[in-house]
């Protein structure tokens, strides 16, 4: 078994951060990753975008490189293609590298897995060619391809970034069609606090939409019942807006409409988690260095503990590993305040905008809570109706749900199906999110093959036999 | 399986390498994320689901979703995981292929 | 009054009761936890079993044998009612040996049962080369397989599902979400909930799980039951590949592979460790190679509800008359047995079954 200070799942923003700031306090770091190359989705293969794909990406994406090209550190060891399967205690960690299972102790694991895009359960979300906005992205930041004659579709400030990259990559989408209203823009305007940020943020949509003008493409507000048509490929996406039906002929849909933290790996060893209104999502219970509430050993930190962006998870990150630093004697509580002293101001900063835009770009109602028809769980094939005749057989939470219909047992471990299913019951039911609960989350947190988990018995035997 | 690819690699030079998919030969990067160059070379659909046989493609391309997967000698893989590499043998998984599991 | 019954616990077995009772026109109320309590009825195997049941207690085996035999009839009604099938499955059942040792043992084991139960123990011995014609995929590690014809499996969660289903569609009256605070009994019993809703009842019966441990000695029963941790795996879907069910394997009517299960003394602890997956793991390829390139998609702890020798308990509370203690490991085996003939126990009819040996007077003696 291999052992670390610090063991850290996932290399993105938060990640990386944490693991260059522990390793310069003197912590031996691993970092555990699926990807063959650090930078986690947002900053996904920076290291060997070109200039014309840099170009296309932009300068907030560039931004990455300096976190990776920061990593090589004789402190951190980077596993990466290393599939992390179960946490345990808080401290040993179950992965697979290569096809060999493995075990790693860390005396501190910090969780940073990010964020996952919100399910949009509409009408024909499950064909071919429809994809998320973020797929979209990952397939032009590593791969460079992009998708030709593909309408977006949702909200949030992604889908004008993501449409904006498409313009500049010669292969603008046919329509950007938003749900989010004028009144929404309005009571976000409103918003107390962080107006200035807000503004910010907003012009910066606007000189991303004065792009999207430019190139020509159509653009629809408040828009509402929208759907894939399609039999075995999506071929069209229907929609209301402005009074009228629409439907616009397209092979590809991306869709977005926000994100939310992916908590599968604090959720499997009880981290409690509450629900958040604004970001309409459940956070994890942490404290502000992003200790995990009643697992000493456990850190959170980046989108995984709540909708902040790169920039606040790099933060968070650093924040972490300076209290891990602390926690392990590397460190003074003296000097461990001093460096987070600027941190904390930045991260204050960073977090000012988020209510405007949680505001400005909320869900789309019509994907919270789904038509009866439509698919809610991808992996199982369960419908938001099929979801409500459990609530009237007596279903009070998601484990019943996944007991009576399969919702949340397939591969994906309910990652695209838990928080609508959440939703529906808390509706059906009249009680709140936080009394109808989550899946009780259990590994594998990712597939493992029966034959890397065998062996691994086999050479724990053997171990205890030597 | 459709051909007509609503993808475009913006720079397709590059070392290819031969794979097959379901019993074609496709010309793939080398190297590069699988389920990208499937797209890029019109696979659709990866899968049919084991539930109703109903087709898939990837869908979020970061590992969560589990839409894009592929059997690759005989296990089941996430194709947006795994990298191309010369001589693949790449089916669609055995469940729900032909609707009976 | 509310009914002529109340049942605490919604489970398997607290639903396969209610929804006996309710087919001879009783009224009744089943009073369950929330999405969180411990439940054995969504961790449970899924085998409808006889062999290797009862072997030092015949009542036991045959008790399960009258039970596999009525779930037949019992999984049709539960389908009629609600068009939900519990996939049951009784073309027999595999005990797997790796050694010819540990198969003879359990074999003249068979035997000495066999007699008791006046010979109704339909096995066969399958040696290696026997069993691979059944089961192509079969490991050159199993020797061979005791095949009892009177095992089966179903799908324990579509029985939870239609249980719940048709107790309501029959005029059931299920309260979800309630955590039983006391039960006190004067002219009728009246059974209180910790958010204050009130049960009246002419009758109750305790099938509370794990819970019953807490609730029974507050009823005057003993309910000496504890906790076991089974660790469960399940593949990914696979085309059919396995014909039986066995006792570490069986392919479920979705196509997954469930692989169990570990026995554990670890309290109410209900996690999954590394070890146990892999053990399980181990185990399961070494009975069918095949499995090694299976993807696990889930694991789960569920905790076994044990009493001291492991057979039901089905008592009548001395102290507080028409309360009765209903528990067992084996709700899923025994579902038909408690729809189809403990009603007439409880009921006290002519047709009421002997089930004296399940009392809790045989916990006295140690």
């Amino acid at each position: 078994m291999r052992e670390a200070d610090l063991v850290i799942l996932g290399a993105g923003p938060a990640g990386m951060a944490a693991a260059r700031t522990a390793a310069e306090a003197g912590l031996s770091v691993v970092l555990l990753d699926e990807q063959p190359r650090a930078g986690g989705q947002i900053y996904r293969d920076v290291e060997r975008a070109g200039e014309r794909r840099a170009e296309i990406l932009g300068a907030d994406y560039l931004k990455g490189a300096e976190l990776v090209s920061d990593l090589p550190h004789p402190n951190i060891r980077h596993l990466a293609g290393a599939n992390a399967w179960q946490v345990e205690e808080g401290r040993r960690v179950a992965f697979t590298l290569d096809g060999e299972a493995e075990l790693i102790e860390g005396r501190r694991l910090l969780i940073a897995t990010g964020a996952l895009e919100r399910p949009m359960p509409i009408p024909g979300w499950t064909l071919p060619g429809v994809m998320t906005a973020g797929a979209a992205q990952i397939l032009l930041k590593q791969s460079g391809i992009v998708c030709e004659g593909a309408v977006l579709a949702g909200s949030g400030p992604l889908l004008y970034l993501v449409a904006a990259q498409m313009c500049r990559a010669g292969t603008p989408p046919l329509a950007l069609v938003e749900t989010q209203t004028f009144s929404d823009r309005l009571a976000a305007l409103r918003h107390v606090g962080g107006a200035l940020r807000g503004w910010q943020a907003l012009a910066k949509g606007l000189g991303l939409l004065a792009e999207l003008r430019r190139a020509g493409v159509r653009r629809y507000t408040s828009a509402s019942e929208l759907a894939v048509e399609g039999g075995s490929q999506a071929q069209a996406l229907s929609f209301a807006a402005g009074g009228r039906t629409h439907r616009i002929d397209c092979s590809t849909v991306l869709l977005h409409h926000g994100v939310v933290p992916n908590t599968q790996a604090a959720r499997s060893i009880g981290v409690p988690h509450r629900w958040d209104e604004a970001q309409r999502a459940f956070l994890p219970e942490r404290d502000p260095w992003g200790r995990a509430a009643g697992l000493e050993t456990v850190f959170i930190a980046g989108d995984g503990s709540g909708i902040g962006g790169a920039g606040a998870a790099a933060l968070a990150g650093r924040l972490a590993a300076l209290a891990i630093a602390c926690d392990l004697g590397r460190l003074s509580a003296g000097e461990r305040d001093r460096a987070a002293r600027p941190l904390q101001a930045a991260l204050a900063r960073e977090l000012a905008v988020r209510p405007f835009l949680d505001r400005a770009y909320p869900p789309f109602a019509g994907a919270l809570l789904p038509g009866d028809d439509t698919l809610v769980c991808r992996c199982e094939e369960v419908t938001a109706g099929d979801i409500r005749r459990y609530a009237s057989i007596g279903c009070l939470g998601p484990n019943q749900t996944k007991a009576f219909g399969r919702v949340g047992m397939g591969p994906c471990q309910g990652r695209y199906c838990g928080l609508t299913v959440t939703e529906l019951l808390a509706d059906a039911n009249g009680r709140s999110q936080d009394e109808t609960g989550y899946y009780r989350i259990r590994p594998p947190l990712k597939p493992v093959t029966l034959g890397e988990l065998a062996a691994l018995a086999a050479s724990q035997s053997k171990e205890t036999v030597e | 399986m459709k051909t007509a690819s609503t993808f475009r690699d913006l720079d397709p030079e590059g070392p290819r390498v031969r794979v097959r998919f379901s019993g074609r030969d496709l010309m793939l990067r080398e190297g590069g994320n699988l389920a990208a160059e499937l797209l890029a070379a019109g696979v659709t659909p990866f899968r049919r689901t084991p539930v109703s046989g109903a087709p898939r493609a990837p869908f979020c391309m970061m590992g969560a979703c589990f839409d894009c997967l592929v059997e690759i000698d005989g296990v089941t893989r996430q194709a947006c995981l795994c990298e191309v590499g010369a001589g693949m043998e790449i089916a669609m998984p055995a469940a729900g292929r032909d609707g009976d599991a | 009054m509310d009914s002529d019954y109340a049942i605490i616990g919604g489970g398997v077995v607290g639903l396969s009761v209610a929804w006996g009772l309710l087919g001879r026109g009783r009224s009744v109320t089943v009073i369950d936890g929330d999405d969180g309590s411990f439940r054995a009825s969504r961790g449970n195997f899924g085998l409808v079993w006889v062999q290797s049941k009862g072997m030092n207690q015949p009542r036991y085996a045959s008790w399960s044998q009258g039970s596999a035999a009525a779930w037949r009839g019992f999984a049709d009604e539960l389908r009629e009612g609600t068009g939900e099938d519990p996939a049951l499955q009784q073309n027999g059942g595999y005990d797997f040996h790796f050694s010819e040792e540990t198969l003879a043992e359990t074999v003249a084991r068979y035997e000495v049962l066999k007699a008791k139960l006046g010979g109704n123990y339909p096995y066969e011995v399958l040696g290696h080369n026997e069993l691979r014609m059944e089961e192509p995929a079969i490991g050159p590690k199993v020797v061979g397989a005791i095949l009892h014809q009177q095992d089966g499996h179903a799908n324990p969660l579509k029985l939870l599902r239609a249980l719940a289903a048709d107790v309501r569609r029959r005029g059931g009256r299920v309260l979800n979400g309630k955590t039983v605070r006391s039960v006190t009994r004067n002219d009728v019993f009246r059974i209180e909930c910790t958010d204050g809703t009130i049960v009246e009842a002419a009758r109750t019966v305790l099938s509370a799980g794990l819970g019953s441990a807490v609730l029974g000695p507050k009823m005057g029963f003993r309910a000496p039951i504890r906790p076991q941790r089974g660790q469960v795996l399940i593949t990914e879907k696979l085309p059919k590949v396995f014909k039986r069910p066995s006792l570490i394997t069986r392919q479920v009517d979705e196509g997954g592979v469930q692989i169990g299960a570990t026995n554990e003394e670890v309290g109410h602890n209900d996690t999954v460790t590394v070890e146990g997956m892999a053990g399980l793991a181990a185990q399961a390829i070494a009975a069918y190679p095949m499995l090694a390139k299976a993807q696990l998609v889930r694991s789960w702890g569920a905790l076994r509800v044990l009493s001291p020798d492991g057979l039901p308990i089905y008592q009548q509370s001395r102290e507080m008359p028409g309360a009765y203690l209903v528990t067992c490991h084996s709700g899923v085996t025994l579902a038909a047995a408690h729809a189809r003939f403990l009603p007439d126990w409880l009921e006290g009819t002519a047709q009421a079954p002997d089930l004296e040996v399940f009392s809790e007077d045989r916990f006295d003696l140690s």
